[in-house]
């Protein structure tokens, strides 16, 4: 029998009300399905583990009771699993949310699977650790370092599921596994059994990102219309036992999934197609055939898998010091030149105003900024028009606030000492956590599953 | 669904054997679509031809060299690509390239989500269009 996996968030910030559409289609089939939330990027973990340091309760995804509390009634009382990343860097935080709103809506009986185990940082320094093969950095020190999680695979999700769990809460696994662990549980998918974990994991790729394989993040005026994309549907994938798989999304909602959604998301952060590293499987998709076979329903077919990499990507945040950015607006007649001359005024008063060692960036938004250079190539170069409508941005990082304070101010001061007709000034500044990624040995992984239990002191803010 | 179509030089229009004007050129945006992907400081742009026909165009002309001088003013180190024949398209692997990645960027665009478009700004010239 199908098993459909609805997505109803693809990154933390992502529509809150994306899923209630996806819900009721899924109640509407009345097959066996799942819901997964994917809200845990490389930069959505670094802003956990800040925002946990500052406030210990912190630490999980901030939009959790919105993205929820819509649809965890329907999917409790309809036998639809919950899976989510949403734990971030405090699962257990994030399990005594999950279960104040179950009982809000009147499951307080609903069983809660909580992962553990990604996170190593206590005994980081004893294991092997290899370079990921992309990154540069030697592992930092120790009195910097914040944070160290491993992507876990499906196998503790699927331990969880195992367990009787209606919603799972992890922290940091591979985003797709949260998708593959219901399918294997439902199928009874050996977990040697390549090709079917390779189409589990491409199903869980595929919608992991939410509505960026359904129409999001796509369109493309007078190339690439995508309609409705307002409300565009968040995705569900058709997944049969031997693993084809079909995309779609409910229907009258926005949005659209073509050969063309679905082909420019299967290949979305994916490096080497012929080797696609994921924690349960390596997949092929050299073979992988794309196609349509009905109004917004793609089948996908022709991925293979190969046995599951030896160690497991682990992702470590460490203090990175401080960053800011300001920016001051210019327009009209000759705006170009006085904004080009506020650039010029700034990069002079922080050859005396600050350290040599203050790392700054300054983009002239409407003539070059996001394509640019650290050191502004291209804006130099830019054809562009006099007049217009221009954006000076400082960009300035440092290991210590007052140097990143003291640079932003001085863009501040332009209000008043800068050229003519200078607006709209903002500024501000924070800590930076950075992060770099390495290898552990999955024989050093310890990942399992237990279910939650509530305490009754824990009280969460409405 | 189909983008604008470039204006294309008929071969009728030319003598034999006088070379096609080379000096003529596309946005590949008019020919492609494309998405960028980070991870850490490494970019991948999936690229993808509307029309099956230009999958050979797409080999042709975007090449690592190009895609490389293309992305050298950020620091891009190496460039792989990696074609895909069975969606019209590749996958162009791009190492150091975004100024220390998400956590790490002064760049407004850490994660190099825009550079897609970037891609979809090289020129190709129209000589090597294949007419339908």
């Amino acid at each position: 029998m199908t098993f459909l996996l609805g997505s109803g968030a693809g990154f933390s910030g992502d529509r809150t009300d994306a899923a209630i559409p996806v819900v009721a289609e899924l109640i509407r089939r009345g097959q066996p399905s799942a819901l997964v939330f994917e809200t845990l990027g490389e930069r959505t973990l670094a802003a956990a583990h800040r925002a946990m340091r500052d406030e210990p309760d912190a630490g999980y995804e901030p939009l959790l009771a919105e993205l929820l509390a819509p649809v965890l009634g329907d999917c409790l009382s309809h036998g639809i699993t919950i899976l989510g990343n949403f734990g971030a860097a405090n699962p257990d935080g994030a399990c005594h949310v999950v279960a104040e709103l179950a009982g809000r809506a009147g499951f307080p009986q609903a069983r809660i699977g909580r992962v553990h185990g990604d996170d190593i940082r206590a005994h980081l320094s004893s294991l092997d650790l290899q370079r990921w093969e992309a990154e540069n950095r030697d592992l930092p020190g120790e009195e910097t370092l914040i944070s160290a999680n491993v992507y876990l695979g499906a196998e503790p999700l699927a331990e969880a599921l195992a367990l009787g769990a209606e919603v799972v809460v992890t922290g940091r696994v591979a985003d797709p596994a949260l998708f593959l662990a219901p399918l294997v549980h439902h199928f009874g998918w050996a977990w040697d059994d390549w090709d079917r974990l390779a189409a589990g994991m491409m199903a869980g790729h595929l919608a992991e990102c939410g509505a960026q394989v359904s129409g999001g993040y796509f369109a493309d005026p007078g190339c690439k219309e995508v309609p409705n994309l307002a409300t565009v549907g968040y995705p569900i994938i058709e997944v049969e036992e031997d693993g084809s798989l079909v995309v779609t999304k409910p229907p009258g909602t926005g949005g659209c999934v073509t050969e063309r959604t679905v082909k420019e998301q299967l290949l979305y952060e994916v490096h080497d197609p012929a080797n696609y590293l994921t924690p349960d499987v390596v997949v092929d998709l050299t073979s992988v055939e794309v196609r349509q076979v009905g109004p917004d329903r793609v089948a996908v077919s022709g991925i293979r898998g190969k046995a599951a990499p030896q160690r497991l990507k682990t992702t470590v945040c460490y203090e990175g010091g401080w960053q800011g950015e300001a920016e001051i607006s210019y327009a009209g007649p000759n705006a170009l030149a006085r904004a080009q001359l506020a650039a010029q005024v700034l990069r002079e008063r922080l050859t005396f105003r600050a350290p040599p060692e203050l790392r700054t960036r300054l983009d002239i938004v409407g003539l070059a900024s996001v394509f640019d250079s650290d050191a502004g190539d291209l804006q130099r170069t830019m054809p562009a028009s006099a007049s217009g409508d221009y954006r000076l941005r400082l960009a300035a990082e440092h290991a210590e606030r007052r140097w990143v304070e003291r640079a932003t101010q001085e863009l501040l001061a332009l209000y008043c000492a800068g050229p003519a007709g200078g607006g709209g000034v903002r500024r501000h500044f924070q800590r930076r956590v950075c992060t770099a990624s390495y290898l552990v040995k999955r024989s050093d992984v310890e990942a399992f599953a237990t279910l939650f239990e509530k305490r009754s002191h824990y009280h969460v803010a409405s | 669904m189909s983008p604008v179509e470039p204006t294309l030089v008929s071969p009728s229009e030319r003598s034999p054997g006088q070379p096609l004007d080379d000096s003529v050129t596309v946005p590949l945006h008019r020919l492609a679509h494309a998405r960028a992907g980070d991870k850490g400081d490494r970019l991948n742009l999936a690229l993808f031809a509307y029309d099956p026909d230009h999958y050979a165009l797409l080999l042709e002309q975007v090449t690592e060299e190009r895609v490389l001088a293309l992305f050298a003013h950020r620091g891009a180190s190496r460039v792989r690509r990696y074609p895909m024949p069975g969606l019209a398209g590749m996958n162009l692997v791009i190492d150091d390239v975004l100024q220390g990645g998400v956590n790490g960027a002064l760049n407004l665009d850490g994660h190099g989500k825009t550079l897609s478009f970037l891609l979809l700004g090289l020129e190709v010239p129209v000589s090597s269009i294949p007419r339908d």
